[in-house]
This record gives structure tokens, sequence and C-alpha cells, in this order.
């Protein structure tokens, strides 16, 4: 069970949380402008990488709010978290958000 | 004691050196690279082949699966792929002569809720429209088939009635692969072990070859069949694939006497459950929700696991667990496998089985050697192409491969 630091709640059990799967995938500003293939990246497509991840959390059984993690898909450590928010300037999970920081 | 695993000579297959050069080089050593290179060559006569595994062979996916056996799925296309799948599991074991312990002991895909009955009635019907064995069993019935189940009330969930495929069942998985591996490399095909493919090696759009741990290999062809960590193989070769990674679990109790007759799998409490030849209970856990390739998982998914198991079986509450594993599984977002042609010329790609490959092996390396040898698809896994996410021709077995494969 991991061990997971909600930004705004603390560090809590893993089964108080749901997944939220890859963070920053926005909505396509103009969605008519897609054709299929486009739209297949949009719905179907997520980064699957072996090590850092910029991920969704919920705090399901908590304050109930979203936040941003990145976690370590290999060894399971949560690395940074963050409230919601905008993707962060340089966008690299590695170099993205530090625990202390976010947006608010 | 149950049945005593048959006796094995001491080597199997030669561990050969990588030629410089292959007509086709299959990447990932598990069950459906092995019956892709089984199928090239004992099918399509194509037996200059490698199968390069970064591991050892077999020891992903294919020695941490549950075994289960089955072809009850719900759309047209994948009745059709797993019961193809399901007949060449009937007639592997004497054409790769080597008995893997095939045991076609029924698997019950019980219903605990009015919404259950309801879609369990219409998997019933639609398997026998597509002539896969298939009939729907009351609670008694149910108690006829495996004595020890709690048919009761007094549960959280009580049974409500079940999905019953006499023809599905269990079979010995490291058996398969050696089965399977054997007749490879007697057929000429060279699987060549801690091989781990470093790049690929490509002549504009046209794929020629891997980069390898032990060395550069030129291919006519290339398959892919890395399973878990196909995203990551693929990327190497520029294609990007539809797949999550995430940690699956089993776990096996010590050994008992023969007290299980079935398999017995519950979507609604969440358990698959069977006695393997040795005597051990099998029983498989549901992934964990996030993306993960450490080979292991939270325990509290064991425990929900355990709790419905013995909800199920009262008696398995004196039993102990003896082992926990985990693997990972490369998921798609329609619970369906991707065996398929890419944008990169001779480059194919077979993954995506999720939580449910091992049934499906024969028949993935059956189409997937297809595919290779002819550049196009055999018209089982025409439906599962890559192209599937784009023209929004998905195959949603959310239903019948669920949690529980």
């Amino acid at each position: 069970m991991m061990l997971i630091p909600c930004p705004h709640c603390g560090p809590r059990n893993e089964t108080e949380f749901a997944y939220g799967g890859q963070a920053h995938v926005s909505h396509p500003e103009d969605p008519h402008a897609l054709d299929d293939a486009a739209w297949a990246r949009y719905l179907f497509y997520r980064e699957n990488p072996k090590g850092l991840f910029a991920e969704r959390w919920v705090h399901s059984a908590g304050c109930r709010r979203w936040f941003n993690a990145v976690r370590n898909t290999v060894t399971y450590e949560v690395q940074s978290v963050e409230p919601i928010g905008p993707r962060p300037p340089g966008g690299r999970p590695a170099e993205s958000t530090t625990s202390e920081g976010g947006h608010a | 004691m149950a049945v005593p695993p048959p006796e094995h000579p001491d080597f199997l297959w030669r561990n050969p050196e990588p030629k410089s050069s292959y007509d086709v080089v299959i990447v990932g050593g598990g069950g459906h690279g092995l019956t892709t290179a089984y199928y090239l060559a004992a099918h399509h006569g194509i037996t200059n082949v490698a199968v390069v595994e970064r591991g050892w062979l077999a020891g992903g996916n294919m020695a941490r699966n549950t075994a289960i056996i089955r072809s009850n799925y719900l759309w047209d296309e994948s009745a059709a792929i797993y019961e193809q799948s399901l007949k060449l599991w009937e007639q592997l074991p004497e054409e790769l002569d080597y008995d893997f312990l095939f045991s076609q002991r029924g698997v019950l895909n019980l219903a605990h809720t009015l919404g259950d009955v309801r879609e369990s009635r219409r998997r019933v019907e639609a398997n026998r429209l597509n002539g896969v064995d298939a009939e729907w069993l009351s609670p008694e019935e149910v108690q006829d088939v495996c004595p020890i189940i709690n048919t009761g009330d007094d549960i959280r969930y009580p049974i409500m009635g079940a999905t019953y495929q006499p023809r599905a069942g269990i079979a010995k998985h490291d058996h398969v692969a050696w089965a399977l591996a054997r007749r490879c490399d007697e057929l000429g095909v060279d699987l060549i072990q801690n091989c781990e493919v470093t790049g690929f090696l490509k002549d504009g759009n046209r794929v020629v070859g891997v980069e390898t741990t032990q060395g550069r290999i030129h291919a006519g062809k290339v398959g892919l069949a890395a399973a878990g960590h196909s995203s990551q193989v693929a990327e190497m070769a520029g294609v990007r694939l539809p797949i999550q990674s995430h940690p699956l679990q089993a776990l096996v109790s010590e050994l008992f006497e023969p007290v299980h007759p079935t398999v017995v799998m519950s979507n609604h409490v969440h358990v698959y459950v069977s006695q393997a030849h040795k005597g051990e209970l099998v029983l498989g856990a549901g992934i964990d929700q996030y993306v993960g390739y450490g080979q292991r998982g939270g325990f509290h998914v064991i425990e929900d696991q355990m709790a419905a198991a013995v909800e199920l079986f009262p008696m398995f509450g004196r039993a102990h667990v003896l082992r926990t594993w985990g693997g990972v599984v490369d998921t798609t977002l329609d619970a369906s496998p991707i065996i398929s042609k890419t944008p990169v010329d001779q480059l194919y790609v077979n993954c995506g089985w999720g939580t449910g490959g091992f049934k499906g092996t024969p028949a993935s390396g059956m189409t997937f050697a297809h595919t290779i040898a002819h550049d196009e698809p055999h018209p089982l896994n025409v439906p599962f192409s890559l192209e599937r996410f784009e023209t929004g021709f998905l195959i949603d077995e959310h239903g019948a491969a669920g949690v529980a494969h």
C-alpha cells in the first residue's frame, strides 16, 4: 500500500484515493479542427512511462479534491504533489513540481 | 496428493548465439512470442526466426498468470478469436506431443445481482449463437457443479446463478511454454535469452533489424510481443500504442487434496479461483489502479480478494497464503488486444491482452504469425487492429473480460 501525501490533508493510505491517470490532458480547444487520428490521440493514447509520471489522484475518502502527483512507476514512490492547476513551466515530470510548490 | 506433473528431460532447447540476420525476429519470449514463432515455423514454413527475450524464457506474465482458459466472450469478434484459441488448446497437446495438463474442468461465472443475471443470460445466448458452449445455471445447479461453494443467502452478495462453459479449464502454464520452446527449437527457431532490444534499425520507414545487448541483428520483419513493456519497445521504433501498464497480482495457498472441481470467477465480488493439479488453490486479484512496472501491487488488493474467496468458499477460511506475486499487464481502453500492422513497414505488434492473455496464447500466435508472414491480418484479427482507435470500431469487452480473466 502506498502512502500518498495529499496536498490538502497530508499523508494518507492509498485506499483513500482513486486514480485519475495522466495529468494535464486538456480537452481540445477546437474539437472540430481535429481529424480522427487526433481524436484517437486525445481519447485513447496516454503516456505510459517506466519512471516518473505526472498523474492525477482524487482523495475520495478525505477532502474529495483532485490533485496532481509525480510518481515513479517502478518504485511507486511519490516524488511530489501539488493542487490541481495548469501544467507547470517546463512540463517534464522530473522538473515539474515540489510538494511545497504549486499554483494555488 | 493430486496428479504429479510429468517428468522432463534436462534440456528442451539449445541456447544459441544470435546470428547476424533472420527472416523474422520476435521480440519477447513469453507465450505469445513462442506461439508466434511456432506457427511461423510449423504452418508458414518460415524457420529462419529468432525469439529475443530480455530475461529468461516465459518468465514474465507467462509464469505469473492463473492459467485459466475459456472463450465465453460477449462480442462476435472476441468470441471468434477466443473460441479459435480454445480449439487450438484442445489440439496442441497432441500437435506438440507434450502433455501440459490441459484440463477442461469448466468455468462458472457467478451472478450476484439482477444486473449480473441479465448480462450473464445475454452472454449465454450470444455465446450459443457464436458456437461457444454456454449454459445458464440456477444456484442449485451451481452447487451441483461445485459442491464447496456457498449458495446460501446469508452472505453479502448471494449467488443468483452462473454462466457455465464446460469446455473451459486450466493448463500448466510453464509446461505450455516448454512444449512450445522445444518444438520451436526442433523446427530451427533460435531462442535467445538475456537479449534485450535497445533500439531498431530502420531504412526509411521500414524496419530492418534490432539493436540488442547481444549485438545488432538484421531482420526482414520484426514482431513485438512484449506484453507489459510493449509501449517502451514500440516507442524505440517510433510507434505509439494506446496501452496502460498496470500491476496484476495472484496468489496460491499451500497444497490440498482435490476439493475444487472447476474454475469459479466472480466479477461482482471480484475473485477467481481454481485448484492446480499439484493441489494449491490459485487465486487471481484485480489490477492495481495506477500505472506500474514494479511487478508488485498493494496488499489491500490481495486482502479484498481473500475476503471474497472466503465468503464464497467458507472452507478456504482455514487455508494459508503460501505465495503472492505480481506481473505487469498491458491494458487497452476497450479491454481487447491489438494484433496489427503498424505505421512502420515490416514491424508488427501484438499487445494489449491485459489481464487475459494466457487463454489467448494459441490464437494470438496463430493470427500474429499469419499477419507477419502475409503482411496482412488473418480474418480473426482484422478487427483487432491499431486503426480501431481511430475508426471507433472498438470491441468493448469490459463485461466479459472485466476484472476476471
